[in-house]
């Protein structure tokens, strides 16, 4: 198995999507001959050419607008938002019009073929603007599916399931792992479900639950808890709308505690979702309070970045205090 | 290639306010059905033109019908197109029955153009479980796949871009197709608007953008809405063509569109029409024009009836008198009534479509959200009498 990189990962995925369906189109702000600014769609204008893989005028609420209209039409729209944080005017073509599109219309029209990316999350020294995750806006949308893979295996597969999903789907990528990850990659087309968490680790004593570049984090402070003799069991969501409450609620079960981790603010986060639908599913079973690891409620830093983040040591402790409670 | 065109240079600060820019307006016929001097009458048949004309009288009809429909409480909202009927049926008639219309609410006149019958109107106007919506959208909000007109949306002017997308889908596919989308003067001042414009002029896309500028956005004026001369000027900033036209005058309007359709899907032009007109009823029932404008601004635009024009120019042509009129208005009459009596009894949608269609399946998550929906109603059936049969016999 060859391996790769995230951005070669995901370039490979668009690559097989496009030639595999004529009717699949990449483009947003410096997607064309450049290839994006971080490369994922590298060759894919020269290979497919213009009218497939373009440029668009700097306008988010025009990419995905135009995104709208194109799947509606029949056609498979991957759209790149250069960064997440810049997806905001495109918040209304997102939350009213995709999502609402098979809805309201009965089912006569739909954006199925909708696929939008954009690279998310901290740890790059981005500040304000070039660092958020704004995953728990969308999951407050019924009719949008939202998806954050962890590393380059599942980002192919994610993001194939992802294009050939029939509902509009926001793929969330982890930037400060685009270069930095690397694993082995299947050659080929192979598609990873969607709403379907992964147990990655299993163990007795606690569960983890994160998703994207928080897995990377969750899997040091699993390291350091297990020397101190706690088995953990570790989840990857994947999906975060609609999420797979039956396979963290088992597992819950089992363990009778929960740590649940992201990098966004805490009031708000998708954490608190997990947190109140597990006690309600698991609250006789529950050995401590469902524990919350996540950004501070303040925009997004730069010179303290660091402090900001959840980072392993906050994970592990956190572990502690749940084992120790 | 990478730096913008400048075409001339000067040595002292030089403004430009674009004054030299005038942009004519298109007309063809006068009120009393004659054209005017030097004006050609478009290539119509009598059979198309008559297929119009019932059109923009089977929308004044509804729309008066409904009016008072929503007044005795039987809808509990409505929206007229009365006034700009010509604007609308004039530019569907234009186009190919397979080009895409994506319209924003008060256009209702296109679809009629295009066949959407009485029935189906009335099962959206009551959200009945013949509605294609489902009972999900408040009336007013049509679609048909098959008549190709997108269902409407509230948000205004998000189906602008949508439009530029649809059609650049249609140039890939090659069928020779194109898509209008019609939309407000105050529509045109939201962002997705010029967003949708520079698009589809970058890309050479086969759209046609349709302003109805029909002086109002609910209370507030045209002159409050943009500094500019009408919407038209800004097509000059995303280069691309525009044209003018007297929108209650029907011929002309058909004329623009039907030139501006050869350009979108011949040359992949897009093009911008402005259609000069007036809403002459209110925004929608909800609202009230006597606080915000005369009576006699409204009689002006009234001597204008795009309705009239027309009849008046068919009679002339020969094919069209009282006689058919006022027959024509009492079966329209007697027809929307009857389907109205009809579609009003149909029972609601079923209680599942509460989850349907959110996604192509429904969540398992969503699932049990509807069971307990159904537990509650079988515990209060009384307080929820049109799903409470539904609900029984659940889990």
């Amino acid at each position: 198995m060859p391996k790769m990189n995230m951005l070669q990962a995901i370039n490979d995925a668009l690559d097989i999507a496009m030639a595999d369906n004529e009717k699949v189109l990449c483009f947003g702000e410096d997607v064309g001959i450049f290839g994006g600014v971080f490369r994922a769609t590298s060759n894919l204008q020269q290979k497919y050419g213009k009218s497939r893989c373009f440029n668009t005028p700097l306008v988010e609420q025009g990419i995905i607008g135009f995104a709208n209209g194109l799947a509606a039409q029949g056609s498979v729209p991957v759209a790149e938002i250069q960064f997440a944080d810049y997806i905001f005017p495109a918040f209304d073509q997102i939350v009213n019009e995709s999502a609402k599109f098979r809805y309201r219309s009965g089912n006569l029209f739909n954006v199925g073929g909708l696929t939008i990316r954009a690279p998310y999350g901290g740890g790059i020294a981005g500040g304000l603007y070039h660092s958020q995750s704004p995953e728990a806006y969308f999951a407050h949308t019924p009719g949008l599916k939202v998806v954050v893979p962890r590393n380059p295996h599942q980002a192919k597969g994610l993001l194939l399931g992802a294009i050939n999903d029939p509902n509009p789907t926001l793929f969330f990528e982890p930037k400060r792992l685009y270069r930095a990850s690397v694993g082995e990659v299947p050659e080929g087309d192979y598609r990873l479900p969607l709403g379907e968490a992964e147990v990655t680790k299993e163990g007795k004593d606690i569960t983890l639950l994160g998703w994207g570049a928080q897995m990377e984090v969750i899997g040091q402070a699993v390291e350091m808890a297990e020397k101190d003799g706690i088995s953990c069991e570790v989840i990857d969501l994947r999906t975060i709308l609609p999420w797979d409450v039956e396979k963290v609620a088992a597992s819950v079960l089992k363990t009778g505690r929960l740590v649940v981790t992201h990098e966004a603010p805490l009031t708000g986060g998708f954490a608190g979702e997990i947190a109140a639908t597990i006690q309600e599913r698991c609250f006789l079973y529950l050995e401590s309070p469902i524990a919350r690891v996540t950004g501070l409620d303040t925009p997004f830093p730069l010179a303290l970045e660091k402090e900001y983040l959840p980072d392993h040591l906050k994970v592990y402790e956190a572990i502690r205090t749940s084992v120790e409670f | 290639m990478a730096k913008t065109k400048t075409s001339d240079v000067v040595y002292s600060p030089r403004f430009t306010d674009g004054a030299e820019f005038k942009i004519p307006t298109f007309k063809l016929l006068k009120q009393d059905g004659t054209l005017y001097k030097g004006a050609k009458a478009p290539d119509l048949d009598r059979d198309k033109a008559l297929r119009m004309y019932h059109s923009m009288v089977f929308t004044r009809v509804l729309d008066e019908r409904m009016l008072a429909a929503q007044r005795q409480g039987r809808l509990s909202f409505y929206m007229q197109c009365t006034g700009e009927e010509a604007a609308v049926i004039g530019s569907t008639a234009a186009l190919d029955d397979r080009d895409m219309i994506m319209a924003q609410y008060r256009e209702q006149g296109a679809l009629a153009y295009r066949g959407f019958t009485t029935d189906e109107f009335m099962n959206q106007l009551f959200g009945n479980e013949q509605d294609y919506g489902k009972g999900r959208q408040m009336p007013v909000h049509y679609g048909s796949a098959k008549l190709n007109y997108m269902t409407i949306s509230s948000p205004l002017a998000t189906q602008i871009p949508q439009a530029t997308g649809y059609a650049y889908g249609q140039k890939l596919a090659g069928e020779g197709l194109c898509t209008i989308t019609i939309f407000g003067e105050g529509a045109a001042s939201e962002g997705d608007f010029h967003a949708a414009l520079n698009m589809a002029a970058v890309h050479r896309v086969p759209v046609i953008f349709l302003c109805r500028n029909n002086g109002y956005a609910i209370s507030t004026p045209s002159v409050e809405q943009f500094a500019a001369d009408g919407v038209a000027p800004r097509a000059f900033g995303y280069k691309m063509d525009v044209i003018r036209v007297d929108g209650n005058d029907i011929l002309a309007v058909y004329e623009a569109t039907r030139e501006a359709r050869r350009m979108a899907v011949e040359d992949n032009r897009p093009v911008l029409i402005e259609a000069m007109t007036y809403r002459l009823a209110a925004h929608s029932s909800s609202d009230d024009p006597s606080g915000y404008r005369s009576k006699d601004e409204e009689q002006k635009w009234r001597d204008q009836d795009p309705l009239l024009r027309m009849r008046a120019w068919l009679e002339k042509a020969g094919w069209w008198n009282d006689d058919e009129e006022k027959q024509l208005q009492e079966s329209l009459r007697k027809e929307v009534l009857a389907t109205m009596k009809v579609a009003q009894k149909r029972p609601a949608p079923p209680l599942d479509s509460l989850v349907t269609d959110v996604y192509d399946q429904v969540p398992p998550a969503l699932a049990k959200q509807l069971e307990a929906v159904k537990s509650h109603i079988r515990k209060y059936p009384d307080t929820y009498p049109n799903s409470a049969e539904q609900a029984k016999g659940g889990a």
